[in-house]
C-alpha cells in the first residue's frame, strides 16, 4: 500500500462522531460546532439518527466551511468513533488521510485499523472512571472530555468553549465548572500526550458576520408567532414535532398577557392527525389562524380535510416536514417526496399551494406568510420544510420583521359592510373577478351574512345544489382563484452562469446549499448552468420561459420519481424531455459532488465529437 | 326540500320571548328528511330551547358531521353560521371553532354512525377535554342515509329491516360519555319533547362537555317490530329517572313541584336545574352511581332518560389553557406579533 500522506486542512474538513443513541453526546457534539462558528468559521452540522431512543447508533457530522458551503459534503476526514457497534463502518468511511479518534482504555487489535489514517488513541473511560464515580456523570462528562481533546488536536480556542459552557450554565455554577473542568481535563492529557495539533486545524477567521444558527423547524413555528397564528393543534410523529414544541416554547415567552398572564394561543395536542387538522380547520372558518405541523404519514390521513379545505373555502395551513416515504419509510431521513401529494392532496379535482423555503430564516418567513395566503386565498397552504432543514441547526441569515406590515386577514365581510345598502352577499360569489369569494366569520350580524358550510355542491350563495352548470360554475372559479394565486406566492429566484449557456438547472428547498456548491464544482469542469430556485406552487409564469430560453434544464430534487418535474411537466405543458432529472433519494442529504457529478457525466456526454472529425 | 323557500309572514300575535324573537326567528330551512322523522322532533326541541333561553339566534354555531342527523343544522336557526364537515369529525372541528371564539355558543350535531363508528374516537377526546359544547347524538341505531345498515348503536339481537339479526354489542355512548368525564351527560326520547327541551336548555347553560343521547328512531329503515330504536320499543321501555326544569336567574325560585322528591343544582351561570326525582334513589351528582344504574337497568332490557349526571362546577378547555378571555379571533397583529425588537433579541442569542 501506497503511503498516504495525513490530510492538511485549515477551516475545511468534516468531523463525523459516532456515538450511541441516548448517551448524552448530542450537547457535547452541538457545543463543538457551536465552538467553532465562534471562530468565526462557518459549521454545517447534522444528525444522522435512527427511529430509536437508545441504545441504536447516531452520528452528528459537522462540516467545517470557511468558504460556507452549508450543504453536506460526503466523505469524514475526523471519525470520532465511540460506538463499538458501528466501528468497522465507521473505520471505512474515512478518507485515505483521514483520521481517527477513538477511545483507547481497551487495546485494540491493529486488524481493526487502516495503514492509511492517524490513528489517535485517548484514554477516555479510563480518565473519566478516575476522575468521576457517578455513572451518570462518567457517561456525561465522557463526551466534554472528548471535546477537550479535540481542542487541543484543532488547536481551537479553549476560551471560546469556555465562553459557550459559561452561557449554556449561566445560573448553574456547579455545572459550569465542572464541565470545565472536563474540558480541561481531556485538553491537557491531549497536549501531554499526543502530538498536537493534527493537520486538520480551526483558524479564526471573520466568515460567520451577523448570521444566526437555528433549526428550521424552530425558525417556522417562530414565523406562526409573527404570522398571528392562535391555534396549533398537531400530532407527534417525527420529524415534525419540534415545530410544535417550539411554538409551544416561543408562545410562553412571547404570547402571554403581561397583566393577566393568559395566553394568546391554545395548543392542542390532538389524538391524532384527522383531529389536528379538523381543529385547524374549525379554528379557521372561525376566524382565528391555525396550523399544524405533521409529516408524509400525517397527510396521507388528512387529505379528506384538506379537500373540504379547497372545496368549502376554509384557510388553513400545514407544515409538512418531509421525510424519506412512502408509509413508514425512514422516518428519520431527509426526502423532498410529498411534492405531488401535497399539490393534489384529495379525492376530485383539487390543487393546493405549496411553498418552499431553502433554509430557517426563509421557513420564518413563509411560515409567517402562509397565514396571509391561507387568509386572501380561502384555502390550504402547504409550507413544505424536509428533515434536512427542520431538524438540523443551519446558520442563515438574521430573522427579520418588518414593525409596519400588517396581516392581510383577506376579504371578509363585517357587520357595517353587511349593512351597507344595496350589498350583496354570496358566500361563493366571485365580486372581484379574481376566483376570491367574501366570507363571513361566525356571530357576526343577527340577521345577514350567515351561511351554511359544507363540503357538498352549492351555489354561489351557499345553498345545496347538484345542479351540472352550477357545480361547474364553481369549479371554474376555483381555477381562477388558483391562478389569482399564482402571483402572490414567492417567486422563483433566477441566477446566470458567468458565461451564456444553453442548459439551466431547477432546484428547491435544501437542495439550497448543495446546488450553490455544485455550481462552482461545474463550472471547474467547464459547464455552465443557469439557475433557477422555484419556491411556491402554483408556478410563475417566468418558470415556462426559463425552460424555453434553455435547450433543456435539468430537476434536481430528493426524491425517486422526480415529482417537481412531473409537477412542471403536468401544469406548464412542458416536453417531458427539455427537463432531465437529477435524483438522489437514499435518504440522506444532496450533496454538491453527487450533483456535480450528475449533471457533470451528463453534459460531458453531450459533447460529442463531430462525425467528420472523427473519421478523419 | 330546502330549495322551497319557507314562507317569513306570520300571526302577529306570535309570542316574543326577553329578547324579543318570535319562535320562527329560531327556525332553519324546511327539512328534507322523511316525514315523521325522530330527528325533526329533536329539530323542533333545539328551537324550543333556544327561544326560551333567549338566545341571540346569530350567536350559536351549529357544527355537524355527515349523515341524516348531520343535516339538520340547516333545518334551525337560519341565522347562525352552520357546517356540514366530514364523518365522524364534528368534534375537532368544533373544538377547533371553540378554541378560535370562546363566546359563541356550540351545538355538535352528529348520529350513532357519525360518532360511534367512523368518529368514535373525536367523540371521546372532545369529551375527556372538556370542550364546552352541547353535543348531541341523534340514535336511530341505523343508517339511513345509505338505507337500512345497523350502527355500532344497535342492540345485540336487534333485527334490521331486512330481518338480519345485529350479532355485534352495542356501544353505549352515555356510558362511555359518564366514564369519559362528561360534565353534563343526559339521554332522552324524540318523542318526548317535555323531557328533552330542559334538557337541552340545560346543556347549553351548561359550562362544559354537554352530552346528551337522542333515541330517535328512523321511521324508513328502523322503527319496525325486533327493532329496540323503535317508538313503540322505547315508549315501552323508557325509564325516566327525573324531570328537568331548568331555571334562569330572572325566575322565580318557586316552581310547580311534581310528587316526589326534589333535587336542585346551581349550575356557573346562576341556572339553576330542578331535578323532579321520578326514581328517589338517584342522585345526579354521582358519577359512579351513575354509571352503576345505568348498567343495571340496561341489563334489564330498560332504557334510562332523563339527566344521569351534572357536575355544576365543572371546567372547559379554555380553563385547562388558561386562554384570554377575549376570543383568539379578535386578537390583531398589535396583539399577537411580538415585533422587531423581540426578534433582534432572538437573532442575538442564536449567534
Amino acid at each position: 500500500m501506497s503511503v498516504q500522506s495525513p490530510i492538511s486542512s485549515v477551516n475545511d474538513f468534516v468531523v463525523r462522531f459516532a456515538n450511541v443513541n441516548g448517551s448524552g453526546s448530542a450537547s457535547a457534539n452541538e457545543l463543538f460546532a457551536r465552538s467553532i462558528l465562534r471562530h468565526g468559521v462557518p459549521v454545517s452540522p447534522r444528525n444522522i439518527f435512527p427511529s430509536n431512543i437508545q441504545g441504536l447508533p447516531t452520528w452528528y457530522e459537522v462540516r467545517v466551511t470557511e468558504a460556507g458551503h452549508l450543504g453536506a459534503r460526503g466523505g469524514v476526514d475526523l471519525m470520532v468513533a465511540m460506538n463499538p457497534q458501528t466501528w468497522d463502518k465507521d473505520v471505512a468511511s474515512i478518507e485515505p488521510g483521514g483520521y481517527l479518534f477513538y477511545d483507547s482504555t481497551k487495546p485494540m487489535p491493529t486488524s481493526k485499523f487502516r495503514s492509511d489514517i492517524t490513528v489517535i488513541g485517548v484514554p477516555l473511560t479510563a480518565i473519566t472512571n478516575s476522575t468521576y464515580t457517578d455513572p451518570r456523570q462518567r457517561q456525561l462528562f465522557k463526551n466534554i472530555i472528548y471535546l477537550g481533546a479535540l481542542c487541543a488536536l484543532l488547536d481551537m480556542d479553549p476560551k471560546l468553549i469556555e465562553q459557550l459552557i459559561g452561557e449554556q450554565y449561566k445560573s448553574k455554577e456547579k455545572l459550569l465548572s465542572s464541565n470545565i473542568h472536563a474540558l480541561h481535563l481531556g485538553r491537557d492529557w491531549a497536549l501531554q500526550n499526543l502530538k498536537c495539533p493534527i493537520g486538520l486545524q480551526v483558524k479564526k477567521s471573520d466568515k460567520v458576520g451577523d448570521r444566526i444558527f437555528m433549526e428550521g423547524n424552530s425558525a417556522a413555528a417562530l414565523g406562526a408567532v409573527y404570522g398571528g397564528a392562535t391555534v396549533c393543534a398537531w400530532y407527534p410523529i417525527t420529524p415534525s414535532s419540534s415545530v410544535a414544541e417550539a411554538f409551544t416554547s416561543h408562545c410562553k415567552k412571547l404570547r402571554h398577557d403581561p397583566e393577566t398572564g393568559k395566553a394568546k394561543y391554545a395548543i392542542v395536542q390532538g389524538e391524532d392527525e384527522l383531529a389536528s387538522i379538523g381543529i385547524v380547520i374549525g379554528a379557521s372558518w372561525n376566524g382565528a389562524r391555525a396550523f399544524t405541523a405533521t409529516s408524509g404519514p400525517g397527510i396521507s390521513l388528512m387529505t379528506e380535510f384538506i379537500g373540504l379545505s379547497y372545496f368549502a373555502e376554509i384557510p388553513a395551513v400545514i407544515m409538512n416536514i418531509q421525510r424519506a416515504g412512502p408509509s413508514t419509510g425512514m422516518p428519520t431521513r431527509t426526502q423532498q417526496c410529498d411534492i405531488i401529494a401535497c399539490a393534489y392532496a384529495s379525492h376530485g379535482d383539487t390543487k393546493h399551494i405549496l411553498l418552499f423555503p431553502e433554509d430557517p430564516a426563509e421557513a420564518f418567513e413563509f411560515a409567517a406568510q402562509s397565514f396571509d395566503l391561507a387568509d386572501r386565498l380561502q384555502t390550504m397552504i402547504f409550507l413544505m420544510l424536509d428533515l434536512d432543514i427542520g431538524m438540523n441547526h443551519r446558520l442563515c441569515r438574521p430573522l427579520k420583521w418588518d414593525d409596519a406590515r400588517q396581516y392581510d386577514r383577506g376579504k371578509v365581510m363585517t357587520a357595517a359592510m353587511l349593512d351597507e345598502p344595496g350589498r350583496d352577499f354570496g358566500r361563493y360569489l366571485d365580486v372581484d373577478g379574481d376566483g376570491i369569494p367574501y366570507r363571513t366569520y361566525p356571530g357576526t350580524h343577527p340577521t345577514k351574512g350567515s351561511f351554511f358550510t359544507r363540503g357538498t355542491s352549492r351555489d354561489r350563495y351557499a345553498r345545496y345544489s347538484e345542479e351540472g352548470a352550477i357545480y361547474a360554475d364553481n369549479m371554474q372559479r376555483l381555477v381562477r382563484k388558483f391562478e389569482t394565486a399564482q402571483d402572490m406566492v414567492p417567486r422563483p429566484l433566477q441566477a446566470n452562469a458567468a458565461k451564456p449557456t444553453k442548459y439551466g438547472v431547477i432546484y428547491f428547498g435544501s437542495t439550497s446549499p448543495a446546488m450553490d456548491e455544485a455550481i462552482g464544482l461545474l463550472e471547474a469542469r467547464g459547464h455552465q448552468l443557469d439557475r433557477m430556485r422555484i419556491r411556491a406552487f402554483p408556478f410563475h409564469s417566468s418558470v415556462a420561459s426559463f425552460i424555453a430560453d434553455h435547450d433543456f434544464v435539468y430537476v434536481v430534487e430528493q426524491n425517486r420519481d422526480a415529482q417537481l418535474r412531473q409537477l412542471i411537466v403536468n401544469e406548464n405543458g412542458i416536453d417531458p424531455v427539455r427537463l432531465v432529472p437529477i435524483l438522489h433519494y437514499d435518504g440522506t442529504p444532496i450533496t454538491a459532488r453527487f450533483i456535480a457529478n450528475a449533471i457533470g457525466d451528463h453534459q460531458d456526454h453531450l459533447k460529442v465529437t463531430p462525425l467528420r472529425k472523427a473519421v478523419s | 326540500m330546502t330549495y322551497i323557500a319557507k314562507p317569513k309572514f306570520h300571526h302577529p300575535g306570535l309570542k316574543k320571548n326577553e329578547l324579543g324573537y318570535t319562535h320562527r326567528d329560531y327556525e332553519g330551512k324546511i327539512s328534507t328528511l322523511c316525514a315523521g322523522c325522530g330527528h325533526d322532533s329533536i329539530t323542533a326541541s333545539i328551537i324550543e330551547a333556544c327561544y326560551e333561553l333567549s338566545i341571540e339566534p346569530h350567536r350559536v354555531a351549529k357544527i355537524s358531521g355527515i349523515g341524516c342527523s348531520s343535516k339538520t343544522p340547516d333545518y334551525f336557526l337560519g341565522n347562525s353560521h352552520g357546517f356540514n364537515s366530514v364523518h365522524g369529525r364534528m368534534p375537532s372541528v368544533l373544538t377547533g371553532a371553540n378554541l378560535a371564539n370562546r363566546d359563541l355558543i356550540y351545538l355538535g350535531v352528529s348520529g350513532d354512525g357519525d360518532s360511534a363508528s367512523i368518529g368514535f374516537g373525536q367523540f371521546a377526546h372532545s369529551i375527556r377535554r372538556g370542550v364546552n359544547m352541547t353535543y348531541i347524538v341523534e340514535n336511530n341505531g341505523v343508517y339511513g342515509l345509505t338505507k337500512g345498515q345497523f350502527s355500532a348503536t344497535a342492540d345485540r339481537g336487534s333485527k334490521s329491516k331486512k330481518g338480519v339479526t345485529n350479532t355485534d354489542n352495542a356501544i353505549d355512548l352515555v356510558a362511555i360519555a359518564l366514564q369519559l368525564g362528561a360534565s353534563f351527560v343526559a339521554r332522552s326520547f324524540s318523542g318526548d319533547k317535555s323531557q328533552l327541551v330542559p334538557l337541552i336548555a340545560a346543556a347549553i347553560r351548561h359550562k362544559g362537555a354537554s352530552f346528551i343521547d337522542v333515541i330517535s328512531p328512523c321511521i324508513a329503515f328502523n322503527n319496525h317490530a325486533g327493532s329496540t330504536k323503535s317508538f313503540d320499543y322505547v315508549r315501552e321501555h323508557n325509564d325516566a329517572v327525573n324531570r328537568l326544569d331548568v331555571l334562569t336567574g330572572r325566575d322565580p325560585i318557586t316552581v310547580d313541584y311534581a310528587p316526589g322528591t326534589v333535587q336542585v343544582v346551581e349550575q356557573h351561570d346562576g341556572t339553576r336545574l330542578a331535578l323532579r326525582k321520578i326514581d328517589a334513589d338517584y342522585d345526579a351528582n354521582d358519577r359512579l352511581a351513575a354509571m352503576t344504574f345505568l348498567q343495571k337497568h340496561a341489563a334489564k332490557g330498560q332504557v334510562v332518560t332523563g339527566l344521569l349526571y351534572v357536575d355544576p362546577d365543572a371546567e372547559d378547555l379554555h380553563a385547562h389553557l388558561d386562554t384570554v378571555e377575549t376570543p383568539l379571533n379578535t386578537l390583531e397583529g398589535k396583539d399577537l406579533c411580538p415585533g422587531s425588537a423581540a426578534l433582534e433579541k432572538i437573532n442575538a442569542s442564536l449567534r
